[in-house]
């Protein structure tokens, strides 16, 4: 894990993107412990619409709230959405891939087939469905991004394992009699761990932008809660008096996908079979 | 003899810094219009690297020509220097004054395009052939690689062909610039033997009705013994020894060679078999397989299968304690397909298995062919021969570890070996690590599918006597499943040839191998290459491996066998 | 052949289980059923009329037999009445989805002639500055998120060109081909911009490797020129996993649509998907959703037979 970490650091974009993911979970966690210069919520009536200046390091919305404060509960309301709804999807995707690729025939079809019905919705029409049954809210985006998110990580982990399930060293576990646990999470879960790494990171890259779209058509994070989609979004009739409301969280979301991202490619790099062997 | 081809004091380095990663060492080699010089090494020694630099060919695999010159005698008369050439240059070099043909046919062919595209490219490259001239030159040069049917194979892509009619496409293609240079990369490595033999009689004829020169880059001394003209030995990037092809076989110089010559398995006809322990005849075999039938359903319509491949058909023999019986046959022939049902990695369709309950409660253990995909990477040695011990009960204590130590030390591998993970061990090592695994369990039978075979050919030796010490030592049978004879030869007490499923001669060691009976078995051994047979001619056998998948309900007529000496049984031929 | 009647029977089978879905998921809204197909309208009703609503849309029959009824509808083209709008869901669906269409081919157009020139350039230049120029450009549009590129399109436009782009209506395609190609050039970029970036990166990635293969080493050694390798032997091999991404992307389009008509104010599907979800529209809900899964998955098919066209692995087995 430490050498995975320093691997990491050692690549360009690796680098640039555990910095920014790093950065950004601070800010999140600085925004849960409401360690803000501004309360976000504060209306400061005389200062409406103040351009960026040492008191209102981003300047001021329509309401006089101070942008900085309000990105900042932003940022953590999107890393908490993203965070579990990725945690979740890890878990059951992973599951039913393993299983599916482990038990075939019957089950592997059936999983699969319900996947595939799951994957047919493009991603965002799939969570507004469902947002559009449970009504909006935090726990709505959690929910609606696992789903949104659980048949790809069961593809993602069903490919890989059912290679596995072929390989050598499983044939020779039977061979020793070994249970079907340990053959499960010592040689094939073992084995799935670089793959899922890679495909968790971009997916919480994804699950950032879904939260962000969702919450920019009004449909994510309810106000008064701050989120960066819906910043976003109430920029857009200012943006000519105004373009810090714009600008700022415009780059937010920007930047943290793209940490996200960065970070994802550069795992991929690091435990890509083939591009060890390109190097060697 | 006119000078085709000058190579001075060559260096190709790879990497960032090419003269710090040198993996050619200053080669020197001279070959005349219509020689055919054998470069012969294992891998890393630098043989490929050294061919691929005629051509250039090696600067898209990231070298870099660090010095020396490659002086090529062009078609014109005039002289180039490779080295020294740009990319333009090059062009008219490659596909014209020198052909290359590859080791693996099936991804040396471009899949989505038919062979006839892509020979009637090699055409127009180098001829400005094109449509129905092209078209008539690729039939042309089809007939003359002896592939039947050529007007409809050209419609053909190149997974619907066999590995050697792939082989024989990329022939063809080379051919298709009439090179005066063919460069040969191991070209029958991925091939079966009597294939194998059908290619190197191919490219002998060529070699005469063309007299083209041609490298012949191979790992295999045995093989070029009945095509070379010189032969010139690397190792580690240097050339050890050339010289005449006799001279470097009858009287080699460099130890090296000798190691090459002599260390390493090849075969004898029956010569070099091992002469203890013979065939009890009182004691109950070990393992007992009757009338094995492993069958796989094909070409599912509404859930009834249509037919089924016959994968093994009606397998007998046995397997008697500390005896070594060899499987061999080609690919595809079932000889695996057995050795997995044994271990019940395979549903068994039909037939027998009785295994004498011996020393544990596992008495098979298994050895497969490739030790990179048979260790789990992510584990290191120590959870790795723990398995089998923890799968059957046993804790990770001090016994434990006495034994894993034991067997790390009759294996040949150190003690610290036990912290590592398989990465850092070469294939040989990981092939002991295998084995040491195997025997954890304190088995009575090792089934050893191609144990060998993706080993080096002087680490092959070394692993064999580790095998046949380790059989002594702890007393086991082994079910030593190979399609390489010269190996078989050198560990087998007893022989059974597979063909399309079923065995068709079971027998001693030294009889199957020294009188062969059956016309398959005769086929097989006279196209296994050795050093003895000097430029010996193989006649083109277009003979094709029946389709092993029979519609549903089909059974094969009861075998009927001869007894043809002591312990030698033939299966009898349906007379065509 | 095999895999394409795989295909082609599985096809079914998930748009089942899509109707399925969308239908249950309906019926999952707090609330009873008259509420979810009239809307706030429900509250003016009567008991007596409630029932007689219940009765008639056969809201007392068992679920099984009232999706049975439903399913029955969707293959006559029944689907439903808009509350929004007091027209079948269908007339509504199809008044707006030319545009739709049209706005996601134009942005797959424009990505896939932008990217895979790009990725097979970056490939040819490995590690070199165009290469990694590329890259970083590539890298910073999968990362954009389309609300973002279309806000800072108009921004710019508006700011300093002066220029808004027409908002609100829509020329259909053969009124005026040009017109309407114009008005949606700037949607089309902004929706097709993080796609482009991916056609980008994973022709760069599949170039590489097939520049790698084997085959391409046969090309060269046979005298073929580095145009001739890439274009005629390296590029139908690297096209493959492009192809299968066009498939899956088609969804992201048609997704995406939902925000990108947002931004611009376009009437197109996504517009309507986010009006009847706003307004409780249940009816349109299900409806248009069930349409835009029905478009992505026949363009799935579709997709997945144009891949099984280049490679003739899938196409032709053994012989």
């Amino acid at each position: 894990m430490g050498k995975l970490f320093s691997a990491l650091f050692r690549h360009p974009s690796g680098r640039i993107g555990l910095v920014i993911i790093g950065l950004y979970l601070i800010i999140a966690v600085l925004g849960m412990l409401g360690l803000t210069p501004h309360d976000p919520l504060k209306l400061f009536a005389i200062d409406r619409l103040k351009p960026p200046s040492a008191t209102y390091w981003f300047g001021t919305d329509l309401l006089g709230r101070d942008t900085f404060s309000r990105l900042m509960v932003g940022i953590r309301q999107s890393m908490v959405i993203a965070f579990a709804s990725v945690a979740i999807a890890t878990l059951a995707g992973t599951i039913i891939g393993l299983l599916s690729a482990w038990w075939g025939g019957v089950w592997d079809g059936i999983f699969m087939r319900v996947m595939d019905v799951l994957l047919a919705f493009p991603a965002i029409l799939l969570a507004l469905l469902i947002i559009a049954i449970v009504g909006p809210g935090t726990t709505t985006s959690i929910a609606a991004i696992a789903i949104v998110y659980t048949p790809i990580f069961a593809r993602v982990v069903r490919g890989p394992a059912l290679s596995l399930k072929q390989r050598d060293f499983v044939d020779a576990a039977r061979t020793f009699g070994s249970s079907q646990p340990y053959i499960l999470t010592r040689h094939l879960l073992l084995n799935l761990v670089a793959p899922l790494a890679v495909q968790v990171t971009l997916a919480l890259a994804w699950a950032l932008l879904t939260e962000a779209g969702l919450s920019f058509l009004g449909l994510g994070t309810q106000p008064p809660t701050p989120s960066l989609g819906l910043m976003l979004s109430e920029s857009r009739n200012l943006m000519q008096q105004a373009p810090w409301l714009m600008i700022f969280p415009a780059v937010t979301i920007m930047l943290g996908i793209l940490g996200f991202n960065l970070t994802g490619d550069a795992l991929r790099d690091i435990l890509d079979p083939r591009t060890q062997r390109r190097e060697a | 003899m006119t000078r085709l081809l000058s190579v001075r004091d060559l260096r190709v380095g790879f990497g960032q810094d090419p003269k710090a990663n040198e993996v050619v060492k200053g080669v020197s080699f001279d070959l005349d219009a219509g020689q055919t010089l054998a470069i012969v090494g294992e891998s890393g020694s630098g043989k490929s690297v050294s061919a691929l630099s005629i051509n250039r060919l090696v600067d898209f695999g990231g070298g870099r020509i660090t010095g020396g010159s490659i002086e090529l005698t062009r078609a014109d008369g005039s002289v180039l220097d490779v080295t020294k050439a740009d990319e333009r240059t090059l062009l008219g070099i490659r596909g014209h004054d020198v052909g290359m043909i590859f080791q693996e046919p099936m991804t040396s062919l471009n899949p989505v395009h038919t062979v006839g595209a892509q020979i009637e490219e090699a055409f127009r490259l180098s001829k400005g052939l094109t449509g129905e001239q092209a078209h008539r030159a690729s039939l042309d040069v089809l007939g003359r690689v002896r592939i039947p049917d050529a007007q409809s194979r050209l419609g053909y892509y190149p997974h619907q062909l066999s590995g050697g009619m792939r082989q024989r496409i990329m022939i063809a293609m080379a051919l298709a610039a009439s090179p005066r240079l063919l460069i040969a990369d191991e070209p029958t490595t991925a091939l079966d033997v009597t294939v194998q033999a059908q290619i190197m009689a191919l490219l002998a004829e060529l070699r005469e009705e063309t007299g083209m020169a041609m490298i012949f880059i191979t790992h295999d001394i045995g093989l070029v013994a009945g095509i070379a003209d010189r032969i010139m030995v690397m190792q580690n990037g240097v050339a050890v020894e050339q010289d005449e092809a006799d001279r470097v076989l009858d009287a080699p110089q460099h130890d090296y060679t000798r190691h090459l010559l002599r260390a390493v398995p090849h075969f004898t006809s029956g010569a070099a078999v091992r002469g203890d322990s013979a065939r009890p005849t009182a004691s109950e075999p070990i393992v007992k397989v009757d009338d094995l039938v492993v069958r796989f359903p094909v070409g599912r319509a509404w859930f009834k299968p249509k037919g089924a491949i016959h994968a093994v058909d009606g397998v007998s023999f046995d397997l008697m304690a500390g005896e070594t019986l060899a499987i061999v046959g080609e690919s595809g022939c079932g000889k695996s397909t057995t050795a997995r049902a044994l271990l019940g990695l395979n549903t068994v369709t039909r037939g027998d298995i009785q295994v004498t309950s011996g020393r544990s409660g596992r008495p098979v253990q298994m050895v497969f062919q490739d030790p990179f995909a048979s260790l789990n990477p992510r584990l290191n040695v120590e959870a790795l021969l723990a398995e089998p011990a923890i799968a059957n009960g046993q804790r990770l204590d001090a016994d434990l570890r006495k034994r894993m130590a034991f067997l790390l030390d009759r294996v040949g591998l150190p003690q610290d070996a036990l912290s590592r993970y398989p990465h850092q061990f070469s294939g040989g090592q990981r092939q002991r690590l295998c084995i040491a695994r195997a025997l954890m369990l304190n088995p009575d039978v090792v089934v050893l599918d191609e144990a060998v075979s993706a080993l080096d050919v002087s680490v092959q030796a070394r692993v064999l006597d580790l095998l046949i010490d380790l059989q002594h030592e702890f007393g086991l049978a082994y079910l030593f499943i190979s399609h390489d004879m010269a190996v078989v030869e050198r560990i087998a007490h007893r022989i059974a040839v597979m063909f399309a499923g079923q065995v068709v001669e079971i027998g001693n060691a030294r009889a199957v191998l020294h009188e062969p009976q059956h016309s398959y078995t005769k086929r097989l051994i006279a196209a296994v290459p050795a050093v003895e047979r000097r430029r010996q001619r193989f006649a083109v056998d277009m003979t094709q491996v029946p389709s092993l998948v029979r519609p549903a309900g089909y059974e094969p007529p009861a075998a009927q066998w001869r007894e043809a000496g002591e312990d030698h049984r033939v299966r009898l031929e349906e007379q065509a | 052949m095999s895999y394409v009647v795989q295909r082609l029977l599985t096809f079914p089978l998930i748009l089942l289980g899509v109707s399925i879905l969308v239908f249950v998921s309906i019926r999952l809204v707090p609330g009873d059923a008259i509420t979810a197909m009239l809307g706030t309208e429900a509250g003016l009703l009567t008991p007596a009329q409630r029932e007689s609503l219940a009765a008639y849309f056969g809201i007392d029959q068992p679920v099984w037999s009232q999706y049975l009824r439903w399913l029955g509808g969707l293959f006559q083209g029944d689907l439903g009445i808009s509350s929004i709008y007091g027209k079948p869901v269908l007339t509504v669906i199809l008044e707006r989805f030319p545009l739709t269409l049209q706005l996601a081919l134009m942005s797959m157009t424009i990505s896939l002639c932008v990217g895979i020139p790009l990725g097979v350039l970056a490939a040819t230049r490995n590690e070199r500055p165009s290469d990694l120029v590329v890259r970083v450009l590539a890298m910073l549009g999968q990362s954009t998120p389309s609300f973002v590129i279309g806000i800072l399109i108009i921004y710019v436009l508006s700011v300093f060109f002066g220029f808004v782009p027409a908002m609100g209506t829509f020329t259909p395609l053969f009124v005026d081909p040009l017109a309407s190609i114009a008005q949606l050039i700037f949607p089309a970029i902004t929706l097709g911009f993080a796609f482009a970036a991916s056609v980008t990166r994973i022709s760069r990635s599949a170039m590489l490797d097939v520049l790698s293969d084997d085959y391409v080493r046969t090309a060269r050694s046979k005298g073929a020129s580095p145009m001739s390798v890439i274009w005629r032997h390296a590029l139908p091999n690297a096209l493959i996993p492009v192809v299968t991404l066009c498939g899956v992307e088609f969804g992201y389009l048609l997704g995406g649509a939902v925000i990108v008509e947002q931004i611009f104010a376009l009437p197109g599907l996504g517009r309507l998907v986010l009006d009847a979800i706003t307004q409780r529209d249940y009816a349109l809900v299900q409806g248009t959703i069930l349409f835009i899964a029905f478009n992505f998955l026949v363009v799935n098919l579709l997709v997945d037979l144009a891949y099984v066209a280049l490679d003739p692995r899938i196409r032709i087995g053994r012989r």
